[in-house]
């Protein structure tokens, strides 16, 4: 394990402000991957990493300032601690003459080079995420020049089109309404049996490892989706293609606008623990552009969940060829009739839009009533 | 449409105004008798008489200040000076009279002279008679400062500019006058800038002399698949910033052309433009061209060294291109 501390950019700096991490946890990371964008006083400095690893914890949220030499975060470097200092002092032909005297030798610095990018070409690179250390310039003296990043832009997995993909939305969503009979139902359900096994579950665990209640959203809705049928699968060719698996498509929303609903795979066999880091890092990947392709065009069904900035309950629109869009609202506290008292009690209101075409009302209403039961017993998620 | 040149084009917008308007008339050193030193007003004297085609002494203060009185007086003066170099002898006159006085009037008194002078080398006149000081003028707040480079403008740009309230300064490229043309239009505007040749791959931007070699340069850039725009700045004060920083944005390189010497000149400025409107739109430093910072020579090949060419634009061009 070795942590990763704010750099010092120049003798002058004292603190530096963390923009963006450009690696999530679990990410593998090699010696002179740019993790991280820190803010300075001299601009914006992409930062690398002198350990190879895995990125195992971010310690610092962007838009954070801290002192030099605050750890800001944690890589896995798969050997013990011990061992890393050991080959420079048995190793005779790699004389230590640093090592010897200082404690903590200085990280060697990668080869410095000096790589000439145009106004234009950074600007496009920064709108675009393209990342203009891995494309060659064609301009003067070498430089990258904004025709070198556009050209590099279709094969750079990272970035977004925000109009692409307002574009996308708009032909999808036109489609659905165009062409699926959606009917909705609405349920509300009583999440204090939830609500207070997550508290005892996370009473012990770091804030990166807590489970949160849109796991349990997600877990509960593709286990009653998996038993029922007719809310799971395509709609293609005039008929439905029930699935056997169930992919949860994910609405993530993205910054500056735009939805992504990339697949979760197989979200009704998935611990929660493991469902946790998959969300994480499909909302991570989501929200650079990193999404593969699969993820893109796999997902069975489609869970919207507001969160905590939401209203009480949405009405989704399906996403073609899917058949059904389960939504949560934010949970909220409200008076529940609980045997002859009116008690206030967290509540969220689950809803179906659902495929007339493939299920009806009566199925639907059952669906919800299941995620209901099985949100009643989050231990058995 | 009528084919002329560049001089007779001059000479024929002096006859328009001079009919349309009694109170427009002409004053400098040789215009009457002998026709203007580059023989612009030829014919004029007979025609209009030595009432409104006055011979002055050799006195450009003295001359050019009877045009500020005169302009302020009512009337609607043209001042000829021969060559830029002399209008420095009138310097005080244009730049601490003609410029201020609507401002230190409190905008009582605005004074409606138009100044037109020859500038620029080519002609073997030496280090005394071939500058191109028109950058140095256009320094000035409250002057506009005009080069006409094509037939249009050598016609269009006087008109526009007895018409404007405010002392007006012409600058006549002396390679310019025997050039011939076609007049089409018969009005000019003195606000914009003109794009001369459109293109995508670079823009280039110069005024008066240099447009015809800049023009040149492009279709050489062209043969070699380099699409150049080519943007003629028509007016050097108030600078058309809106039309450089469009070119700029749309193509992301920018050469200028000037013929005035390099440090403190007009492409100076249009560069510091560009670098604080366009920066982020760029994808090479702005390129300059400009004369070398030297007298201008006598003989012709070493004159010709001195000064932009063709084959040089197209080396900065393709420099800015990469």
């Amino acid at each position: 394990m070795a942590e990763f501390r704010m750099p010092s950019l120049g003798a002058d700096m004292e603190a530096g402000t963390l923009v963006e991490w450009l690696k999530a946890p679990g990410d593998i990371i090699t010696r002179g991957d740019i993790i991280a964008v820190i803010e300075t006083q001299k601009g914006a400095i992409e930062i690398e990493v002198f350990e190879s690893g895995e990125l195992t914890e971010l310690l610092v949220k962007p838009g954070t300032t801290v002192p030099v030499g605050t750890p800001i975060a944690v890589i896995n470097s798969g050997e013990p601690e011990t061992e890393v200092e050991h080959p420079q002092v048995v190793l005779p032909k790699i004389p230590p003459p640093q090592a010897a005297s200082t404690p903590s030798p200085e990280p060697e610095m990668p080869p410095y080079r000096t790589v000439k990018v145009s106004p234009a070409a950074r600007r496009l690179a920064s709108e675009r995420k393209v990342d203009i250390t891995k494309i060659a310039g064609t301009g003067p003296g070498g430089a990258i020049i904004s025709k070198d990043v556009i050209a590099n832009v279709s094969i750079q997995p990272r970035g977004l089109d925000l109009a692409e993909m307002r574009k996308a939305i708009a032909a999808a969503m036109a489609r659905s309404k165009r062409e699926i009979p959606h009917y909705y139902l609405s349920h509300t359900v009583d999440l204090t049996q939830a609500s207070e096994w997550l508290v005892q579950t996370n009473a012990d665990r770091l804030p990166a490892e807590r489970l949160l209640m849109g796991a349990l959203f997600l877990k509960a809705t593709a286990l009653a989706i998996a038993q029922r049928t007719g809310f799971n699968g395509h709609f293609t060719d005039g008929a439905f293609q029930p699935s056997g698996p169930v992919h949860t498509g994910v609405a993530i929303s993205i910054r500056g606008g735009g939805l992504v609903s990339p697949a979760l795979r197989d979200t009704n066999t998935l611990t929660l623990d493991n469902l946790m880091v998959k969300m994480r890092d499909l909302v991570n990947r989501a929200r650079q552009g990193r999404l593969r392709s699969s993820e893109i065009t796999d997902a069975t069904v489609t869970i919207s969940s507001l969160g905590e900035r939401g209203v009480e309950r949405l009405y989704g629109v399906i996403y073609p060829p899917q058949v059904a869009l389960v939504g949560f609202g934010r949970v909220t506290r409200k008076p529940v009739v609980v045997g002859d008292a009116v008690l206030p009690r967290p509540t969220v209101v689950v809803t179906l839009a659902a495929d007339h075409r493939v299920s009806d009302g009566q199925a639907g209403a059952r669906l919800l009533a299941d995620i209901d039961t099985l949100l009643q017993k989050p231990e058995t998620l | 449409m009528t084919e002329l040149t560049y001089r007779e084009a001059v000479r024929q917008a002096h006859k328009d105004a001079l009919n349309a308007d009694e109170r427009v008339f002409l004053m400098g050193e040789d215009v009457g008798q002998y026709g203007g030193c580059y023989a612009v007003s030829k014919g004029l004297l007979e025609e209009f008489g030595p009432e409104r085609i006055r011979d002055t002494p050799l006195s450009e203060s003295g001359f050019t200040g009877a045009g500020i009185g005169a302009a302020l007086g009512g009337m609607r003066p043209i001042v000829e000076i021969m060559t830029v170099n002399f209008s420095l002898l009138a310097l005080d006159q244009i730049l601490n009279n003609a410029a201020t006085i609507r401002h230190m009037s409190g905008g009582q008194f605005n004074v409606p002279l138009v100044i037109r002078m020859a500038t620029g080398a080519g002609r073997q006149l030496a280090a005394q008679h071939s500058h191109s000081l028109e950058g140095w003028y256009a320094h000035i707040p409250g002057l506009k400062v005009l080069t006409p480079a094509t037939i249009d403008d050598a016609y269009g740009m006087l008109g526009a500019a007895l018409a404007d309230p405010d002392p007006v300064l012409i600058f006549e490229n002396v390679m310019l006058y025997n050039r011939p043309g076609i007049l089409e239009a018969r009005v000019a505007d003195i606000a914009s800038a003109a794009v001369r040749r459109p293109g995508k791959d670079i823009t280039l931007i110069t005024y008066g002399g240099s447009l015809w070699k800049t023009l040149e340069a492009a279709e050489t850039l062209a043969a070699e698949g380099i699409d150049a725009e080519v943007i003629d700045l028509r007016v050097l004060r108030p600078l058309d910033n809106a039309a450089i920083l469009a070119s700029v944005a749309k193509t992301r390189r920018a050469v200028v052309i000037d013929e005035g010497w390099r440090s403190g000149s007009l492409a100076a400025e249009v560069s510091a433009r560009i670098m604080e409107g366009a920066f982020w739109e760029l994808d090479a430093p702005v390129g300059r061209v400009c004369t070398a910072e030297v007298p201008i020579p006598y003989p012709k090949h070493l004159e010709d060294a001195a000064l932009p060419q063709a084959p040089v634009i197209v080396a900065a061009a393709k420099s800015a291109i990469g």
